[in-house]
C-alpha cells in the first residue's frame, strides 16, 4: 500500500471557512439578535463639549409612549467607573462614569439613557429628556490644552496633562554636537475615525442569575471581567459573546460605557435590552485614533549616517482615558520610532493632554503608524537636504542582517530581519529605476509625478507578560487555547483570540490540521464566547493573534499529538519515537500496513480499557502561551503618484509592497490584511481627518463629511514578500494585521512630497487633500496665470 | 397610522402592515427577519443595506417601505437558486473578497446589479460601480478580482 502523505496546510491558500455564512447573509451580528420581550436603549448625549450638568429632568420622557425607564447619571452611578488597563508612570485620571452626572467633557458624553419598547419610541423619548447645562470654556487642541490658562477638563486633577512619558538612550547631546546636518520637521498625525463597518451594539439578557451579554467587541473576556466586577455578578454567571463582529481596528478594544449600562438596565428591568449606535452617534461616542503632533529633529552626517533623533510629541487623548488609551501615545510610539535603523542616540518625550473631544484610543497600528511616519518622513527630509537617494540613505543606516537579535537604542530586542533584502525586492518590483522616465512622460502632460519609499519595522506579538508588567500594562500578554477531541474523533478548538474579520477559524485549523494529519475542514474553531473557552482570553488586537494565540493553538495541538502517539505506541507495542503520525494514521516506522486510525486511538482514550500506566483517559488540552519576546515584522513600500496641478488631486498610479511577516500560515489572508491596511493608511495620507471647531463640535460628524476611501479612490497593489522566520516562536510567525497601515502612509506622503519638490514644497501635513495640495501649488507658483 | 402593502421578497409575495415612516431596510430586518441586509450608516453613504428593488441596486435605508408597495425585492438571502450559490457569491469566497463580512451582502448585490447591466466591466467600471459600498477591511482589491471572476464565469 502507499503511505498517505500529510498535506502541509500551513502555507496554503486555504479558502476561508467563515465565508459561507457571510456571503449568504446568514451570519449573526449583535444587532441581528432579537429576544422575546426585548426593549431598546437610547442614550441622551451632550450637545456641548464642556458643561456642568445643572439638572436632568426625565419626567416628560418617562411619560412618552412605550417608555419603560429613563435613567440619569445619578441613577446609573451603581454601574461603577470605566476601567483603565494601563498605568504608565505618573498617569493622572479621574473617575469616568458611564453616564456623566456632574459635567460633560466632550460633545457626545452620555447624560441619560431612555429605554422603550421600540427603538423608535426610545429615540422620540430621548429628545424629551430636559438637561440644563452651564457652559464652560472649551479646548479641543492638545497643545492649547497644555498652555497656561486653558480650561481644566478634570478639575480634581488640576491640570490637563495626563502624563509625561520620557525616554532617553545613548548620548543625545553628543549626537547633536557632532552633527553635520540637523533636519527639523513638525509632523502631524491627524485625528482619525476608525469606521468599522458594523456600528457598535450591545444586547443583554438576564435569566435567573445568569447574565448573557452579546457585544461587538475584540475582547469578550475583559468585558466579562469588568461586567462581573462593576455590576457585582459572580464571574461564572456572566457569559459574554462576541458573535460575528463587523470589523474593529481598535475601536472595539475597550470596555465601553454601554457594555456596563445595558446589562445594568437588563437586570433592573428584568427584560432583554438592546442598544445599537447609529453612525453619527458612533462618530461621537466610539473612540477615535491618533491625534498627535511631533516636533522631530534628526542629527546626521552629510554622508547620510544617522547620529541621533529627538522627538517631542503632544498626544491629544480626548475627554477621558479609555482602556488602552495611553498605550498608543506612549509605549507603542516611543519605543519603535527608531525603526529599521542603527541609531546611536534617541530622546523622545510625550505629553498626553486631555481636551474636550471624543476619547482617543488604539486605531489600527496604534502608535506604530505614528512612529513609522516620524522616522520615514524625516529620513526623506534628510535625503532631500543632503541630495541622496532616499533608498540609499535607508540602506546605509539599516540594522544589518547579521546583527540580530539586535538591541535598539530604545531597548527593544528585534528578533530577526533582513531590511535590505525587502528594500531590494521592492525596488525591483516597483521598477524604481525606471521612475525618471515615467516622470518625464507625466511632466510632458503638465502634471507632477513623485515616488516615495517607506521601510518600516513594527512591533507585534503583544506581549511577554513580564514586559507588560514592566511597562505598566495591567494584565498579562499571554493567549489561551483549548482543544478537545471528542470520543468519535471530531476536533474542537477554542481560542482566546476574538477575530472580527481576520479569519482565525481558517488559519487556526490549518495549524491544527498539520499536527493531526487531517484536513482543516475536519476541525471546528470556536471563539468569542466566554462559556466554553479557556478561563481567560486576551483578545485580538496589536497583530498579536497569530504570534501569541496561534502559537497557543499550536502548543495545544502538539500536546494532543504527543498523547495520541504515546497511546499508539502502546497499542502497537513500539517506542513512541518510532511511531509515525501522518495522514490521519499512526503506524510504526516502516510498517505502514499495520496502522491505527487517529479516530481509533482517540476512541481508545475514552474507552480507557487499555491505557499505559499513568495515562489519563480523555483527550483535551488547555494552553496558556506566554511569548518570550515581541515579534518585529518589516518591509518596504513604494508608492508612485501623479498630481493634477489644476485640481491638486493626488492619484496613486503604482503601489508596490514587500512585507515580511515571517512564516505565512495562509498567504491569501496575509494579502487581504495588507490590502485593507494599505487602504486605511491611504485614507490617513490623502483623505481622512476628524475636524472640530473651537466649540468642540465635530464638523466631520457623519460619513457625508468624513471621507472613508472608496473603491474608486484606490488602485490595485502589487504585493511581494520575503520570509525571515521569527526565532521567538515555534511557527516562525510574526503578524500582519497592521503592517499595511504602518508602512503605507509615509510612502504615500513621501511620494507626494517628491512630486512637489520640483516647485520647492518641503512638507505638507496629512491628509493631502486636493485643496491642501492645490493651495501649496498655488503658493509655490503664484505668478502663473491660467489661460 | 399603519398601511397595508404588498411586496415580493426573494420570490414570496406577501402583505405587510407598515408604519408610514418605516424604512425598507427596517421592514426587511425587523418585520421579515432578513438580517443579511445590514445598516452601516445613517446618511446613505456606506451601502451595507443595498438590495435589488425591481432589479436595480437600491440602498434600502433610503426607501420607505410604503414606496416599495408592489415592488419585487431581492436580498442577499435570495440570491442562491435551488441550493446553488450565485456566481458572485462563489467568487467572493474564491477570491477572499470578504473579511468581517458586514459590507459583503450589499457589496454582492451591487456586483450583481453591475453584471446585469454590464457583463464585461473593466476594473475602472467595477470600482466606479461599487463606490457607493464602503468596505473597511479588504481594501477592495479582492472584491474587484471577485467581480471580474464572476463576470468571466457568467460570460462563459
Amino acid at each position: 500500500m502507499t503511505v498517505t502523505t500529510t498535506p502541509k496546510f500551513v502555507g496554503m491558500r486555504v479558502l476561508r471557512k467563515e465565508d459561507p455564512r457571510l456571503i449568504t447573509g446568514t451570519a449573526t451580528y449583535t444587532d441581528d439578535i432579537v429576544l422575546p420581550g426585548m426593549v431598546y436603549a437610547q442614550f441622551v448625549r451632550s450637545p456641548h463639549a464642556h458643561a456642568r450638568i445643572k439638572r436632568v429632568d426625565t419626567a416628560k420622557a418617562k411619560q412618552a409612549p412605550g417608555v419603560v425607564a429613563v435613567l440619569s447619571g445619578a441613577d446609573a452611578a451603581a454601574t461603577g467607573t470605566l476601567p483603565l488597563f494601563v498605568n504608565v508612570p505618573g498617569i493622572k485620571q479621574s473617575k469616568h462614569f458611564p453616564i456623566a452626572a456632574d459635567k460633560v467633557r466632550y460633545a457626545g458624553d452620555a447624560v441619560a439613557v431612555v429605554v422603550a419598547d421600540s427603538h423608535a419610541a426610545a429615540r422620540v423619548a430621548a429628545a424629551l429628556v430636559d438637561v440644563e447645562y452651564e457652559l464652560l470654556p472649551v479646548v479641543v487642541d492638545g497643545e492649547k490644552a497644555l498652555a497656561p490658562g486653558a480650561p481644566i477638563i478634570h478639575e480634581d486633577l488640576g491640570t490637563n496633562l495626563a502624563c509625561t512619558y520620557p525616554f532617553k538612550g545613548g548620548d543625545i547631546d553628543k549626537a547633536f554636537a557632532d552633527a553635520e546636518i540637523v533636519v527639523k520637521q513638525r509632523l502631524v498625525n491627524q485625528r482619525l475615525i476608525p469606521n468599522a463597518m458594523e456600528p457598535r451594539s450591545v444586547v443583554a439578557k438576564i435569566d435567573g442569575n445568569e447574565l448573557t451579554l452579546w457585544s461587538t467587541t475584540q475582547i469578550p473576556h475583559f468585558v466579562q471581567l469588568f461586567v462581573a466586577i462593576n455590576l457585582g455578578i459572580p464571574q461564572n454567571h456572566v457569559r459574554v459573546i462576541a458573535p460575528e463582529v463587523g470589523g474593529g481596528f481598535g475601536s472595539k478594544l475597550n470596555v465601553y460605557a454601554e457594555e456596563l449600562v445595558v446589562p445594568f438596565l437588563a437586570r433592573q428591568l428584568g427584560r432583554p435590552v438592546k442598544w445599537t449606535e447609529d453612525r453619527r452617534e458612533g462618530y461621537l461616542a466610539t473612540t477615535h485614533g491618533r491625534d498627535m503632533v511631533h516636533d522631530v529633529e534628526l542629527a546626521a552626517k552629510r554622508d547620510g549616517t544617522l547620529l541621533g533623533l529627538r522627538v517631542r510629541t503632544v498626544a491629544n487623548i480626548g475627554g477621558y482615558l479609555q482602556a488602552f488609551a495611553p498605550v498608543s501615545a506612549t509605549i507603542l510610539h516611543v519605543f519603535i520610532t527608531p525603526g529599521a535603523y542603527h541609531l546611536p542616540a534617541y530622546d523622545c518625550e510625550v505629553k498626553v493632554a486631555y481636551t474636550n473631544t471624543t476619547p482617543i484610543d488604539a486605531y489600527r497600528g496604534a502608535g506604530r503608524p505614528e512612529a513609522a511616519y516620524i522616522i520615514e518622513r524625516i529620513m526623506d527630509r534628510l535625503a532631500d537636504e543632503i541630495g541622496m537617494d532616499p533608498a540609499e540613505v535607508r540602506r546605509k543606516n539599516f540594522v544589518k542582517p547579521d546583527a540580530f537579535p539586535y538591541t535598539t537604542v530604545s531597548t527593544l530586542v528585534y528578533d530577526s530581519g533582513d531590511y535590505a533584502k525587502a528594500l531590494d525586492l521592492a525596488i525591483e518590483r516597483s521598477d524604481y529605476k525606471g521612475f525618471a522616465k515615467r516622470r518625464d512622460e507625466t511632466e510632458r502632460r503638465g502634471w507632477y509625478r513623485g515616488i516615495g519609499l517607506s521601510s518600516y519595522v513594527e512591533i507585534c506579538g503583544l506581549a511577554p507578560s513580564k514586559a507588560n508588567a514592566a511597562l505598566g500594562i495591567g494584565w498579562g500578554g499571554y493567549e489561551s487555547a483549548r482543544i478537545r477531541v471528542n470520543p468519535l474523533g471530531t476536533v474542537q478548538v477554542w481560542t482566546g483570540t476574538s477575530p472580527h474579520g481576520q479569519g482565525h477559524e481558517t488559519s487556526w485549523s490549518q495549524i491544527v490540521a498539520d499536527q493531526f494529519g487531517i484536513r482543516p475542514d475536519d476541525i471546528e474553531v470556536l471563539h468569542g464566547d466566554t462559556l466554553e473557552s479557556p478561563g481567560m482570553g486576551v483578545g485580538t488586537f496589536g497583530s498579536r493573534s497569530l504570534a501569541v494565540g496561534g502559537i497557543a493553538v499550536h502548543k495545544a495541538a502538539q500536546r494532543i499529538r504527543e498523547k495520541v502517539i504515546r497511546l499508539a505506541a502502546h497499542l502497537l507495542e513500539a517506542s513512541p519515537d518510532d511511531v509515525v503520525f501522518e495522514g490521519g494514521k499512526l503506524f510504526v516506522k516502516g510498517v505502514p500496513e499495520k496502522s491505527k486510525a487517529f479516530g481509533e486511538v482517540v476512541f481508545q482514550l475514552y474507552l480507557a480499557a487499555n491505557l499505559p500506566d499513568g495515562m489519563e483517559p480523555g483527550l483535551e488540552s488547555i494552553v496558556y502561551h506566554d511569548p518570550e519576546n515581541f515579534t518585529y515584522p518589516f518591509g518596504t513600500h513604494v508608492c508612485e503618484v501623479e498630481i493634477d496641478p489644476e485640481t491638486g488631486a493626488v492619484e496613486i498610479v503604482r503601489y508596490t509592497a514587500v512585507d515580511d511577516c515571517g512564516v505565512q500560515i495562509n498567504p491569501m489572508i496575509v494579502e487581504g490584511q495588507l490590502h485593507g491596511g494599505i487602504v486605511q493608511a491611504i485614507g490617513q495620507a490623502l483623505y481622512e481627518g476628524a475636524v472640530y471647531d473651537e466649540n468642540g463640535q465635530l464638523l466631520t460628524g457623519s460619513m457625508m463629511d468624513y471621507h472613508v476611501p472608496t473603491a474608486a479612490d484606490v488602485p490595485s497593489f502589487t504585493l511581494d514578500h520575503t520570509v525571515t522566520p521569527s526565532p521567538v516562536n515555534a511557527l516562525g510567525v510574526k503578524g500582519i494585521g497592521e503592517a499595511g497601515t504602518i508602512g503605507a502612509a509615509p510612502a504615500v506622503v513621501n511620494a507626494v512630497m517628491d512630486a512637489l519638490s520640483s516647485i520647492g514644497v518641503k512638507h505638507l501635513d496629512m491628509p493631502l487633500t486636493p485643496e491642501r495640495v492645490w493651495r501649496a501649488i498655488r503658493a509655490a507658483k503664484p505668478m502663473e496665470v491660467r489661460k | 397610522m399603519s398601511r397595508a402593502i404588498s411586496i415580493t421578497v426573494n420570490g414570496t409575495t406577501q402583505s405587510q402592515e407598515v408604519e408610514p415612516s418605516l424604512l425598507l431596510v427596517e421592514l426587511l430586518r425587523e418585520q421579515l427577519h432578513l438580517t443579511g441586509t445590514h445598516v452601516g450608516c445613517d446618511t446613505s453613504q456606506c451601502g451595507a443595506c443595498t438590495v435589488l428593488v425591481d432589479g436595480r441596486a437600491t440602498k434600502a435605508c433610503t426607501v420607505l417601505a410604503v414606496q416599495a408597495d408592489g415592488a419585487t425585492v431581492t436580498t442577499v438571502e435570495g440570491l442562491a437558486t435551488g441550493g446553488a450559490l450565485h456566481p458572485v457569491q462563489r467568487a467572493f469566497q474564491a477570491q477572499h473578497a470578504t473579511q468581517c463580512g458586514f459590507c459583503t451582502p450589499g457589496m454582492i448585490i451591487s456586483a450583481v446589479d453591475l453584471l446585469a447591466r454590464n457583463a464585461k466591466p473593466t476594473e475602472a467600471e467595477i470600482r466606479h460601480a461599487i463606490k457607493g459600498n464602503y468596505c473597511r477591511c479588504t481594501g477592495y482589491q479582492n472584491i474587484v478580482r471577485a467581480i471580474e471572476a464572476a463576470a468571466a464565469e457568467v460570460g462563459r
